[in-house]
């Protein structure tokens, strides 16, 4: 991280940008360029505020919506108490704080990391917080992005800076041609099964290769958003002529600066001859649709591939796992992926609720009829309204699917949209953890494509016989 | 914030691999806006059956560990949602110190903020403390912060590593952000020469 370096990565640059002062070699206080605020981590934040009497540093760098906790249904009047006492007080303390907000109301509402980038808000070399793990989505478009405790939430809230450590450096190439029905998800749940879970602690990944440079801005969010579940700090995607294209003209994007703007990101890329303290490949060619059979995202395979057997694992500690999980999952070893047989179909989350998720999935379910209960829940109302404009509403509607208003919905299974336990769910969601869908629920996370088939077939089915 | 210098207590192994922060403590209780009172909830999913009873073979339902202070954790505890909500429902409970060979970055920042304190530890070091809590003669831990190291019941110590600003945040019970607020002219000098570097940033509609 030191300022000599003569060849610096994304990361390191982005990281030297911001930082106000070494305090030693293992901690930095550094600026953050934009703050993402939402219902569920930030209370606490704003009531300390008050009570030690501080105010927030930086109103105009600091942006709020519910998502989490809000209906995706009836949304006029909130029927749970505690979650409309949730979005009571963040509406407060927006309006206190003088923090712009996006009540439910509001076209423009949506995921936190739906609508940041939606409004042009995320950009290139900036720092981006927010009391979310998942803040790691915003690092497709080359910021250093990552999820805060609501201490820290506070902390950025009072000084519009954090004490961080810095990460180590890593680089994974993601290279060859993707197949049909493959999509940005497949990637990074495979790339997720050969890593691990804890592949990338303390790391920052740097995602590069041909495949990461074909994606569109949505894949490469799918990708980003998804590296906490690979354990790193951040994900980050170098910006490019796709990244420029997809911010010039949105909302918040520079306008009479974008040409010093456009200047600037440009020189952001990682140096040739840059050091990665880890680096890996991954080779996608052969790669088929993914699915996970487990409680963990590393509990994954092809959709061709069977449940595993524990006996097969030698590690004692893994050996259990895999025990833990079939027995949670209900699952028997050797049965073929493809005939499990499913409850729900959730397509939604910040993974993959953006128009083009919602576009790819609509063309597998065309004139075809779900035979389990499913829903479609946009990540904003923007995208939503889109896909309104385009007809992908009436699409799924007549397909049988449930057409909803935006929110985190059964990602988390924080509102009424949830699994009753027992209950089997293919989800686009980005976590397969005991319980996140619902007590009880049990998760297979799929691309929104093989979602879609799911729906149409009753089970976990290999998209690509809809193609 | 609270102090932490040294603390004895009984440790229970949880030796589960990848403990979650939604495993800590479920969506469904985040609904609120106070710090207070998670403890009840504590891996509620696991640790009561569908009655509401007890469920027996949970760890913190053992008579023996039923008033833990250290929990002795499997690699990667604590990944997934940032939740702060999984420490304040750990401390709650009384969990004032974690073992554990490795943490996901998040939830170890949040103990530190709570006056919790993760210990890092090789896999075996792990695994010995394990076999000799898995005693009820043996299963108190002095934990010593000051001194960084960990006492057996039979005195045996093992040693172990803090970085040192976050050993002093800890032993201080130092509020990060009054230490932060006493670099107020670095903050405001930086912003300064931000406005001027990138002038596109921190504007309301472009």
């Amino acid at each position: 991280m030191s300022e000599n370096k003569s060849s610096k990565t994304l990361f390191d640059k982005i990281w030297d940008h911001h930082v106000i002062d070494n305090i030693d070699d293992s901690n930095s206080l550094l600026y953050i360029d934009l703050h993402l605020v939402h219902e569920v981590t930030s209370p606490q934040a704003f009531e300390s505020l008050r009570l030690s009497k501080r105010n927030v540093r930086q109103p105009e760098k600091t942006f709020a919506v519910p998502d989490h906790n809000v209906p995706t249904i009836n949304r006029e009047k909130i029927e749970d108490e505690l979650s409309k006492k949730q979005l009571e007080a963040l509406e407060k303390n927006t309006k206190d704080f003088g923090i712009s907000y996006f009540p439910i109301t509001d076209i423009r509402q949506g995921i936190v990391h739906i609508i940041g980038p939606e409004q042009g808000l995320t950009q290139p070399g900036m720092t981006i917080v927010c009391g979310d793990s998942h803040t790691s989505t915003h690092g497709a478009f080359g910021a250093l992005a990552f999820g805060i405790g609501t201490s820290e939430v506070e902390h950025v809230l009072a000084t519009q800076t954090l004490m961080q450590k810095p990460a180590k450096n890593m680089r994974i190439n993601l290279n060859g041609k993707m197949q049909n029905g493959i999509t940005a998800k497949d990637l990074i749940l495979g790339l997720i099964g050969k890593i691990g879970t804890s592949g990338g602690t303390g790391h920052v990944i740097e995602y590069a290769g041909d495949a990461i440079e074909n994606l569109s801005m949505e894949g490469r969010m799918t990708i980003c958003n998804m590296s906490i579940e690979a354990g790193a700090r951040a994900g980050l995607i170098a910006p490019d002529q796709t990244t420029f294209d997809y911010i010039e003209g949105r909302n918040y994007a520079p306008k009479e600066n974008w040409d010093e703007a456009l200047k600037f990101w440009k020189n952001l890329p990682s140096d040739k001859g840059a050091k990665y303290e880890n680096e890996k490949i991954l080779e996608i060619d052969k790669l088929e649709p993914q699915v996970t059979w487990g409680t963990s995202p590393q509990d994954v395979c092809s959709i061709k591939g069977e449940v595993p057997n524990p006996n097969d694992e030698k590690d004692l500690n893994k050996k259990q796992s895999i025990i833990n999980s079939l027995e949670y999952m209900g699952l028997t070893p050797g049965t073929k992926l493809e005939d499990i047989k499913l409850d729900q179909v959730f397509i939604g989350s910040c993974t993959n609720s953006r128009i083009e998720d919602l576009r790819a999935a609509a063309k597998i379910v065309k004139g075809k009829k779900v035979k389990i209960k499913a829903m479609v829940v946009p990540g904003s109302g923007l995208v939503r309204q889109e896909a309104e404009k385009e007809g992908l509403d009436k699409i799924f509607k007549e397909a049988g699917f449930e057409w909803r208003e935006s929110g985190c919905s059964m990602c988390l299974a924080m509102n009424a949209d949830k699994l009753k336990p027992g209950e089997r769910c293919a989800s686009t969601s980005n976590r397969n953890f005991e319980g996140r869908q619902g007590k009880g629920g049990r998760t297979h996370l799929v691309s929104p494509i093989m979602a879609a088939a799911a729906a149409i077939s009753g089970h976990l089915t290999d998209v690509r016989q809809f193609i | 914030m609270e102090k932490f210098k040294k603390i004895v207590g009984i440790a229970a192994p949880f030796t589960r691999i990848n403990v979650d922060t939604d495993l800590i403590i479920p969506a469904e209780h985040l609904k609120t806006i106070s710090r207070q009172g998670l403890g009840k909830h504590l891996f509620s999913y696991v640790r009561f059956n569908e009655d509401g009873s007890e469920n027996k073979k949970f760890i913190l339902n053992q008579s023996q560990y039923k008033n833990s202070a250290i929990l002795v954790t499997g690699k990667n505890f604590g990944c997934g949602s940032s939740r702060e909500h999984a420490v304040w429902a750990l401390k709650d409970f009384g969990i004032k110190c974690l073992l554990g060979s490795e943490f996901a970055d998040i939830f170890y920042n949040n103990c530190f903020k709570n006056g919790v304190l993760p210990i890092i530890l090789d896999t075996n070091k792990i695994e010995k403390i394990i076999n000799i809590i898995s005693s009820s003669e043996t299963s108190e831990l002095e934990i010593d912060l000051e001194n960084q190291f960990i006492k057996t019941k039979e005195n045996k110590t093992i040693n172990f590593d803090i970085l040192p600003y976050l050993k002093k945040n800890l032993l201080d019970g130092i509020d990060d952000i009054s230490k932060t607020l006493e670099k107020k002219k670095l903050i405001d000098e930086y912003e300064a020469n931000m406005k001027k570097k990138y002038p596109w940033l921190g504007k309301k509609n472009g």
